[in-house]
């Protein structure tokens, strides 16, 4: 079971994280909604749960929910630019199909 | 695959749900467009990777150029390229014609009250020339945040406007931004903007200084926080200051130095005032200055035509070329100050804004000033539009409740004309906006069936001192005696500081209302001068205003007394009576525009006193006359009517 970050998204999360200047981590996360079924949650972690599964990768840690990581075991968090546009993007394996905009996804 | 950003904890937003908005700086000079993603405010760059957008907008045969591809233009076709239109937002053409000469466009012969440029699509108001400004930073945002194109995802934007601007100025603001298609979250006040971007709002109660000198204006600020308000204190400036006069004494020196000391350009000095030469002058100077922001001194080299030229610019002779402009700015700085009835040591915090204040000699001169530290941690360009972004981010939703809202203020009260050509004021200056007031107002004579209800701003008591924003008219309610009727005026501020003023005669329901979009606007000076009339004649208004009052009641009580003699004065009075009443009412009449308020107080008084009995047997016969006919337990009926009635509509809340 792992979640990890390629080198460019974990250069970013640790930027952010100092910027806001507080925070443990970053949670990924899914949420049972969107036009596809689910859509991937991408949170900034002040408090560790108990029911959290912490992963460390290149120096960022990772929380994501129990819940969660079934569906997202073997993640890999990129962070990509689209022209103009950039951020960060779920590499999942799982996934089987996502909606047109693809903000949302099936497994 | 959409691109995710990092919320806050909590916060994540469902798929399509995205709340999107954007912080715009609509500068004179450049413009900026910012947002808030993964918790950090930032500018956002077009693609050549520059943020800063000029503020140009060039009218071409292929279409609409803005920003560096309309600059290209503003050599070889002035009269199409469109410069600095920010200073024509929201003005009439009276303002025009004193600035016009500076521009190379030419302005259109047009009745309207807006004026409008001269240019190959036609003419053009400040307000469409901004919109194509507005339209290309939206671009960059819908492109940068991967919308798609119609932008519909985003949900707004929060737009900065300088503190002085009146409403035609904010209000022609916010009418570019709708015909750029944003919809506007909020305007908010730059030196505002740039206290939220260094995180001011949360911070402990002061005064803070905001120092904007950008590359043609420049802006003194005074804001002071309270419980999360920023109330500006004063303002104040020059409108004709800024980097580009630093470069320009810059190439003065360059061309003096050329001239009369290296003696190479000499045969040359026709050419150097050649429009080509002297943007490369320029240019070098530019270069020179941003150069010594970071170094003690740098070779300046020009080439013109065969001959070459060299020479070395250190900081302190820079510091010499420019202190007598960055003292201009100061000069200002304490006009601002006492304009705020503020100490120098009293200011807490100097935030720096705009370009020119990476020239060290300014910042150095500016600490010297204010005796503190400078905050110019961010990058003084991108200040105001970062500021706006962590706004437009509390104000989408973004961000946990708990965060406060900024709030602005009211730069000068506003009120309606009462009888004498008094002013009452309905919402006092300094008070935070959005607000809503109400007052109520009441016929004058008997009969009445309109108001004319005339909006004015300013502090003096008069209405000739003051300026008229807008007139209406509430027409139609049914005729009452005076005083009978009840007109609720109320006004509405928004969070823009745009003002409603609605009028309701409360028996019968009538309503009149009107948006105040005043067809050009006050300067800051006007503001200034306005504000401080109102401080050296506050004595002989308050003299006048009780003259005028006086004036008023002389003339009502005549005119009720003139009614009442017309109905009845023959029936009730006697000869005798009726003589002496008739007498000490000429008394009042030859004084009732005197300019001794005491004696016309004092001509009233005797008249009420002679008319005591009149009055009494008027009422007298009044309550005769309702009352023939019905016996008193009739009203006993209607009244226990009435409290079973009210007492239903208690229960049934």
């Amino acid at each position: 079971m792992a979640i990890t970050l390629t080198e460019p998204a974990a250069q970013r999360v640790k930027t952010f994280l100092e910027n806001r200047g507080k925070g443990v981590g970053l949670r990924l996360g899914v949420k049972t909604m969107g036009c596809s079924g689910m859509s991937y949650v991408l949170e900034f972690v002040d408090e560790i749960n108990p029911e959290d599964e912490v992963f460390e990768d290149s120096g960022v840690k990772v929380i994501v929910d129990k819940k969660s990581l079934v569906y997202l075991d073997g993640t890999e968090l990129d962070y990509t630019r689209e022209g103009l546009n950039e951020g960060f993007k779920f590499n999942n394996p799982k996934e089987k199909a996502a909606c047109g905009c693809g903000e949302s996804f099936t497994i | 695959m959409a691109l995710i950003q990092i919320a806050e904890p909590g916060e994540s937003t469902t798929a399509h749900q995205h709340r999107l908005a954007v912080g715009i700086d609509l500068g004179t000079t450049n413009s900026l467009v910012a947002t808030v993603r993964s918790g950090v405010a930032n500018t956002l760059p077009c693609s050549e990777g520059s943020h800063l957008l000029p503020s140009i907008v060039h009218y071409g045969e292929d279409g609409v150029h803005v920003g560096k591809a309309a600059l290209r233009y503003s050599v070889s076709d002035p009269l199409n390229t469109i410069i600095s239109i920010k200073r024509f937002m929201g003005r009439g053409l009276e303002d025009v014609s004193i600035e016009d000469a500076h521009y190379s466009y030419v302005f259109a012969q047009t009745t309207s009250v807006v004026p409008r440029i001269k240019t190959r699509s036609g003419n053009v108001s400040a307000v469409e020339v901004s919109a194509e400004i507005l339209k290309t930073l939206k671009k960059r945002a819908v492109e940068t945040l991967g919308l798609d194109n119609s932008g519909d995802e985003l949900s707004g934007a929060v737009i900065t406007v300088p503190a002085y601007f009146d409403d035609a100025q904010r209000q022609a603001t916010k009418d570019a931004a709708k015909l750029a298609g944003i919809k506007v979250l909020r305007l908010l006040n730059e030196p505002t903007a740039a206290a939220v971007a260094y995180g001011l709002d949360t911070g402990n109660e002061g005064v803070i200084a905001v120092f904007d000198l950008g590359g043609g204006t420049f802006d003194i600020s005074i804001l002071r926080l309270n419980k999360g308000v920023f109330e500006v204190l004063s303002t104040g400036g020059d409108s004709a200051l800024g980097g580009d006069d630093f470069d320009y004494e810059i190439a003065q020196w360059i061309i003096k130095q050329g001239i009369i000391k290296q003696g190479i350009i000499t045969d040359i000095k026709d050419q150097i005032h050649s429009p080509a030469n002297k943007r490369l002058i320029m240019q070098q100077a530019r270069a020179a200055k941003e150069t010594l922001a970071g170094s003690d001194s740098v070779i300046i080299e020009i080439d013109v035509e065969e001959h070459h030229w060299q020479a070395e610019l250190d900081r302190a002779t820079l510091k010499t070329l420019l202190t007598p402009l960055v003292k201009k700015t100061l000069m200002a700085c304490r006009r601002a100050l006492r304009d705020a009835e503020i100490d120098k040591q009293d200011i807490a915090e100097v935030v720096m804004v705009g370009g020119s204040t990476r020239t060290l000699v300014v910042q150095e001169m500016v600490a010297d000033f204010f005796g503190c530290e400078l905050l110019t941690s961010i990058d003084p360009d991108k200040v105001v539009a970062t500021g706006a972004a962590l706004q437009a981010d509390v104000l989408v939703g973004n961000k946990p409740e708990n965060e406060m809202l900024l709030l602005d203020v009211i730069p000068l009260s506003l009120g309606i004309e009462t009888m004498g050509g008094l002013v009452e004021k309905v919402i006092h200056r300094n008070t935070g906006i959005p607000v809503a007031k109400a007052q109520d107002f009441t016929t004058y004579k008997d009969g009445q069936t309109a108001m004319a209800i005339h909006v004015l701003q300013g502090e003096r008591e008069l209405v000739s001192d003051n300026r008229s924003l807008a007139r209406f008219e509430l027409r139609g309610f049914p005729p009452q005696v005076a005083g009978a009727a009840r007109i609720r005026v109320s006004f509405q501020v928004d969070a823009d500081g745009l003002l409603i003023v609605s009028a309701r005669e409360e028996n019968s329901g009538i309503e009149a209302r009107v948006d105040v979009k005043p067809s050009y606007g006050l300067s800051d000076t006007e503001v200034e001068s306005m504000l401080r009339e109102s401080i050296e004649h506050a004595e002989d208004d308050m003299l006048l205003r009780s003259l005028r009052e006086q004036q008023v009641e002389a003339t009502r009580v005549l005119e009720a007394l003139d009614s009442a003699l017309a109905t009845d004065g023959d029936s009730l009075l006697s000869v005798s009576e009726k003589t002496e009443i008739l007498a000490t009412r000429q008394i009042l009449f030859d004084l009732r525009s005197d300019s001794d308020k005491n004696k016309i107080k004092k001509a009233i008084k005797s008249l009420e006193t002679v008319c005591e009995d009149y009055v009494a047997r008027r009422m007298n016969s009044n309550i005769k006359t309702a009352m023939q006919g019905h016996s008193i337990n009739d009203y006993a009926g209607d009244l226990s009517a009435n409290s079973a009635a009210k007492e239903q509509a208690e229960e049934s809340k």
